[in-house]
């Protein structure tokens, strides 16, 4: 049994008839070879999975595709807007902030939701903003770094 | 180029990291693959009665389901090796798939293979197992124990393996003549490494050619070629090829070769197609080789001035239940011979003893042996400074090894060749500003209230297992130098194949760097070619914070033998010998006539067209080299941390941490610093947060990140570090390495901090990680 969904990924819309069950992770990976989203767990809680869903940072390892359908998914490959990385990418790569590189997609999408709602935050808020993913290679530090980076570059 | 070294140039690796297009293996898809998953036992120990595939193959999509039986059927070796072998080593067999016996959570029993990854899932969920389950022992002391359970029958008492090293006699001289003795009953917590990628592999056999790629999570695919084909899957070496593909971190983790990607390999032949299997994260924390897990009684004696006269340990360290690729060599060549630390200790003795437990293997993880030697060393050094009435600074003054006595021999087998420890703790005391903190720590005291303590960790480290004729001796089955193959091209850009294996530390930007240095070139001229073993020579891999002292040596060494080559086409071209020329800034030159000199790009077209060109030469400017260390290197640093203490609710909070490191020169700054971050997170969270717990029966009760506490971004706060730099004296960069220091620092500097503040209660020691809790009981008892 399949259901239909109809959404928008990276501003171009999709057609798709999934499994009800068919996590939102898999269906971007392995159904629409976006494969920026990682998966580092199945507790929704390293965060290396992290989409924007209409603009919210969601977890797309704890979204059913199903659940997506009429929404507006931006994923890693499509922060980069004519050839030009975003702020907060250039900010990653600016501050040394990835080293493996697994949980950084997910890390940069958390962080755009972050400056979304808080264009400046101070170092205390990031690090309360981007708490919902985890990072076992840079310490967090020039995580921190990057982010505020970018912040400046946005304002 | 001029400059190149010692900057932070932006890392090349990351623009496919930040636009998502990075590859890992879990990215990759190919025609006709299908999906594993894997069976597991959920019992710490139990006998196999049977196993019902039926309702699993009778799902549709369901390729096929193997259990032991098809791995003796295939006529295989079928096992996971140990590599390193000590004298009277326990060495039981490890099959791929349990047989008859299973001896921990996680333990492989079947696989299944199916067209889709959740149907493999589904369908492993209807493998009916049929199991008898045993008494299990999962606690390290527990299993040395009169009537334990016993993990293997060969190995009485769970006893894989006795060791010492030093002297016992003169260490029980020291403690009968010492003036102040300090000893110590102390666990070092069992970690799981938790790489954010799991473990996964695809492998793609043929059948019309008999060959097999393997694209895996690998941090040394030659290493994993060399065991999957000799000991698991009985293949030719030669038509396995292995590729890293993006690795998404390992410390440690990535080394040793596991049942599970054999057991992938095995389906793809059987089926003759490929099949992928990405391991969930409770799986990976079943199955990566943990960390630690010792238990120890260790004792300092000093003199009445405050000198060490003697040092004394004795370790039960946990290997699980069977032994891991390099499990062995962790807790005693690379923990036994680091009891020196930074001071000088006329008499150690350090005894060993390797204990199977109904676990998950244990092997190395970030540090491996060198975090749980220091944190012996300076939580000794720490109770030190208090019986002596010195304090911990100048208890470790007075005894760190003084600059003129390098090289120096240790009584525990290494032998130091460079040190200068005196300014590294002189830097992080003025960093950390600590007469200031010592009157605010007084006024706390005589105040009440929450209290704050200061920890120091002065630590040395040995890189680079080193040279290979020395570590064969003690056991290892492997070499330990490391591989470069550079190539200059007929247009003078130049690529390199490392057998150093990147993930996540940035090698092709370092790698990059040094041979830019070396030969005059940008660095963007230079390609860096890692992981694959098609491409690349034999090569040991990336571990041991070996891959710029070894790895980058092999690089400068394969660079000089260019310009050496270069210098003999340059001089029959210019009409000189080959003695009188120099090489500098991409050029070759005369020595003393400027004007008389070819660039890097002529010297390499000409040595393509080999037209006009010296006889006794061959054609092309290329050069391999196997570097083999002399000797290991010895990076050192002392560390402070600071933390306030609750004593009402037993919370910790980080305030400061300040680093000083010495890793030799630095090739990359930015990146070094980014090693220790990652270290020091690493540390911290094993002593303040991680923990692998395993209930009586032998279940991993923190086995998900629901219960095992990764660092997260808000725990942690900004590291303040510096260097003193003193250049390794035997390798041609004077490089040390970097990659585990932070988290072999850190454990030790937060505990004695944690302690330093609870002094005032009479408290000397808390076991990691100290949880709210712990701190609430140790100060309320
Ligand atoms: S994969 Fe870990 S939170 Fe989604
Ligand atoms: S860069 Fe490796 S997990 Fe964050």
């Amino acid at each position: 049994m399949t259901v239909s969904i109809q959404l928008e990924v990276n501003g171009k819309p999709v057609q798709a008839a999934v499994e009800p069950r068919r996590l939102l992770v898999h269906f971007l990976r392995e159904d629409l070879g976006l494969t920026g989203a990682n998966i580092g767990c199945e507790t929704s809680l390293c965060g290396a999975c992290t989409v924007l869903l209409d603009g919210d940072a969601v977890k797309s390892c704890t979204m059913l595709a199903a659940q997506a359908d009429g929404a507006s998914v931006t994923t890693i490959e499509g922060l980069a807007q004519n050839g030009e990385l975003h702020p907060l990418q250039e900010g990653f790569w600016e501050k040394h902030g990835l080293q493996c590189g697994y949980c950084t997609p997910g890390m940069i999408l958390s962080a755009n939701y972050l400056l979304a709602q808080n264009p400046s935050p101070n170092d205390e808020e990031i690090r309360e903003g981007l708490k919902g993913n985890i990072c076992r290679c840079t310490g967090y530090h020039n995580i921190v770094e990057a982010v505020k980076y970018a912040a400046e570059r946005m304002s | 180029m001029a400059g190149v070294l010692g900057t932070s140039i932006k890392r090349r690796e990351d623009p496919a990291l930040i636009t998502g297009r990075g590859k890992y293996t879990d990215d990759l898809k190919v025609e006709g693959m299908a999906h594993a998953a894997i069976v597991r036992s959920p019992y710490a120990h139990a006998r196999i009665r049977g196993i019902d595939a039926s309702a699993a193959e009778a799902l549709p999509g369901v390729l096929a389901v193997l259990t032991a039986r098809d791995v003796a059927a295939a006529g295989i070796p079928g096992v996971v090796p140990v590599g390193w072998l000590l004298p009277d080593l326990k060495t039981p067999a490890h099959p791929m798939i349990a047989a008859d016996t299973v001896r921990h959570v996680g333990d492989a029993v079947a696989v299944v293979v199916a067209e889709d990854r959740y149907l493999a899932r589904d369908a492993a969920d209807r493998v009916a197992v049929d199991y008898e389950p045993l008494d299990a022992v999962a606690d390290v002391v527990a299993a040395l124990e009169d009537g334990a359970p016993a993990v293997h029958e060969e190995a009485p008492g769970n006893v894989a393996f006795d060791w010492e090293i030093g002297e016992r006699e003169s260490v029980d001289a020291a403690f009968a003549s010492a003036a102040h003795t300090v000893e110590l009953d102390l666990r070092n917590n069992r970690l799981i490494p938790h790489a954010i990628e799991p473990r996964a592999v695809l492998a793609s056999y043929d059948s019309s050619t008999g060959e097999m790629t393997i694209h895996m999570t690998s941090q040394n695919p030659h290493v994993h070629r060399l065991l999957m084909t000799l000991a698991s899957l009985g293949m030719p070496e030669h038509k396995v090829r292995i590729v890293a593909p993006e690795v998404g971190g390992g410390f440690g983790s990535k080394i040793h070769h596991y049942a599970d990607e054999a057991i992938v390999g095995l389906c793809s032949m059987k089926l003759d197609r490929p099949v992928k299997w990405t391991a969930t994260r409770t799986e990976t924390n079943l199955t990566d080789a943990h960390g630690r897990d010792h238990s120890t009684h260790c004792a300092l004696a000093l003199d009445a001035d405050g000198r060490i006269t003697g040092l004394r340990v004795d370790t039960a360290a946990a290997m699980g239940a069977y032994l891991s690729t390099f499990a062995p060599a962790v807790p005693t060549y690379l923990y036994g011979t680091l009891m020196s630390g930074q001071y000088d200790i006329p008499a150690i003795h350090c005894h060993v003893t390797g204990v199977f437990t109904h676990t998950t293997p244990v092997d190395a993880y970030r540090g491996a042996g060198r975090p749980e030697a220091t944190y012996v060393v300076e939580r000794l050094m720490h109770l030190a400074g208090d019986a002596t009435g010195l304090g911990p600074v100048e208890v470790r003054r007075r005894n760190f090894v003084p600059p003129d006595a390098f090289p120096y021999q240790t009584q525990v087998a290494l032998a130091y060749d460079s040190g200068n420890y005196g300014p590294a703790m002189d830097r992080a005391l003025e960093m950390i500003g600590y007469d200031d903190l010592k009157s605010e720590q007084a006024s706390r005291r005589d105040n009440g209230g929450k209290q704050i303590g200061i920890g120091f960790s002065s630590y040395i480290e040995a890189c680079g297992l080193a040279p290979s004729a020395v570590v064969g001796s003690l056991g290892a089955q492997a070499g330990q130098w490391e591989s470069a193959d550079v190539r200059v091209h007929p247009t003078a850009s130049v690529t390199v194949y490392t057998g150093s294996s990147s993930h996540g530390q940035g090698h092709e930007t370092t790698f990059s760097q040094i041979v830019a240095d070396r030969l005059g070139i940008d660095p963007e001229a230079v390609e860096v070619i890692h992981g694959d073993t098609d491409l690349v020579q034999f090569g040991m891999g990336t571990y041991g914070s070996r891959s710029a002292a070894v790895g980058g040596s092999a690089i400068a060494r394969s660079v000089d033998k260019i310009i050496e080559k270069g210098k003999k086409i340059a001089a029959h071209l210019l009409e000189a010998s080959a003695e009188d020329l120099e090489y500098e800034d991409g050029s070759f030159r005369v020595a003393g006539s400027p004007d008389r000199s070819l660039a890097l790009g002529d010297v390499a077209l000409q040595a393509y067209l080999a037209h006009n060109y010296p006889d006794d030469l061959e054609p092309g400017l290329s050069a391999t080299s196997f570097y083999d260390p002399a000797n290991f290197t010895y990076p050192f640093g002392t560390h402070v941390c600071v933390v306030e203490v609750d004593t009402e609710t037993g919370s910790i909070e980080l305030l400061r941490y300040a680093a000083v490191d010495d890793v030799g020169n630095v090739i990359n700054p930015m990146i070094v610093d980014g090693q220790l971050h990652g270290g020091l997170a690493q540390g911290i969270g094993q002593a303040l947060w991680e923990n692998a717990v395993y209930d009586e029966s032998g279940q991993l009760v923190s086995g998900s990140l629901m219960d095992y506490a990764v660092p997260k971004i808000h725990n942690l706060i900004p590291f303040e570090l510096d260097r003193t730099t003193t250049p390794c004296p035997h390798n041609p960069l004077g490089v040390k390495g970097v990659g585990e220091a932070g988290a072999i620092a850190s454990p030790a500097a937060v505990v004695n901090a944690v302690v330093d503040a609870l002094a005032p209660f009479g408290i000397s020691h808390i076991d990691m990680p100290l949880t709210p809790e712990k701190v609430w009981r140790a100060v309320n008892s």
